[in-house]
């Protein structure tokens, strides 16, 4: 049996390295100009008037695989939350304070800490907003947002984390923005096109409010980003700080 | 940058990442590993913006520097402690 499966092993990575070889040699040469792929997608954009041609390859060219993309994150997340959560023999320490991790934190992590956690969200916002005229957008953003979130837990300030994680509005947000990229589409169909097309008005390139659909999927996008990656952490942190840490006294 | 200055960096930042790969495998400590593949995602960062994807090398420097050295570090604390002492029955413990 053993043998078998190594043998439909070798068959099969054979033929996918074969078919990958084959797509690869057929390739546009890299770095060609003008390129075949690269020359297309900036046209459509400027013709969207995006700016970021990322952007708009993303949210408006090909929308519907970044709706597959975000929904993979969101599955992760809930997957994570199924996974990690606290079962019935589990205990958690109510008593997280200075004495568990606070007082490891140098004071000047801490103070940088401090320094960056508003600079950090800031930056992200900017980012998520941005995405169209700009690199970045959604994913982007909403990555650093969530980093910057935890930037407070590396700063040692443990209850702001613990608040962050116990709201459900982080929960509800999450939920809600998948489902606001859905709408998205949903809103384009009742309007007579096909779904996630780009009804909106397109504005001026390099405007802020530009490219139509594209800044409002970025937004939905950055807030189920930084919802989910919240939610996927936060568990993380609670499973190896908080659950059963009421019987961990020396660990350092 | 002129264009024979972007070239040497290119290849100088693709071997940095090849190096910093082979470094990320040839750690055996995963602890120590989490740290190597936060340096190896950085680099891989640089080498993104280099090749004129901003776009992918700010998700990579989050997500590939941040996000997932932190979820392995967080995950081998949880492992080690489980390891060491098994779970106690539920209010078996004060503390």
């Amino acid at each position: 049996m053993p043998r078998l499966r190594v043998a439909l092993t070798v068959v099969g990575v054979a033929g996918v390295a074969s078919l990958l070889l084959a797509a690869f040699l057929d390739l546009p040469d890299f770095g060609s100009v003008p390129h075949p792929y690269g020359a297309r997608a900036v046209e459509a954009a400027l013709d969207q008037q995006t700016a970021n041609a990322v952007s708009s390859v993303m949210f408006d060219q090909r929308g519907m695989d970044t709706l597959g993309e975000e929904f993979i994150l969101f599955t992760a997340a809930v997957g994570a939350m199924l996974l990690l959560r606290r079962l019935a023999d589990e205990t958690e320490a109510d008593r997280l304070d200075a004495h568990h991790l606070g007082a490891g934190v140098f004071e000047a992590v801490r103070l940088v800490g401090m320094l960056m956690f508003p600079i950090t969200l800031l930056v992200g916002a900017y980012v998520v907003v941005h995405g169209q005229v700009s690199p970045g957008g959604g994913f982007q953003g909403g990555v650093i947002l969530a980093s910057g979130l935890h930037v407070a837990y590396l700063a040692g300030d443990i209850p702001v984390l613990r608040r962050l994680r116990s709201l459900t509005a982080v929960d509800v947000a999450e939920a809600v923005a998948a489902s606001g990229f859905v709408a998205v589409g949903l809103v384009a169909m009742a309007a007579g096109s096909a779904f996630l097309e780009n009804v909106l008005p397109k504005g001026r390139l390099t405007d802020l409010l530009s490219g139509g659909t594209v800044p409002l999927l970025n937004v939905v996008t950055g807030v189920e980003v930084t919802a989910a990656l919240v939610l996927l952490v936060g568990k993380f942190l609670e499973q190896g700080l908080l659950t059963g840490a009421a019987h961990e006294d020396s660990d350092a | 940058m002129s264009s024979a200055l972007l070239d040497v960096a290119m290849v100088a930042t693709m071997l940095l990442v090849g190096a910093a790969a082979l470094g990320v495998v040839l750690t055996s400590d995963p602890v120590r590993q989490a740290i190597v593949l936060a340096a190896y995602g950085l680099l891989l960062g640089v080498l993104f913006l280099l090749w004129q994807a901003p776009d992918v090398a700010m998700a990579q420097l989050a997500v590939g520097s941040v996000i997932v050295p932190l979820i392995v570090v967080l995950t081998i604390v949880t492992t080690a402690r489980e390891t060491r002492r098994p779970r106690d029955r539920p209010g078996s413990e004060g503390d």
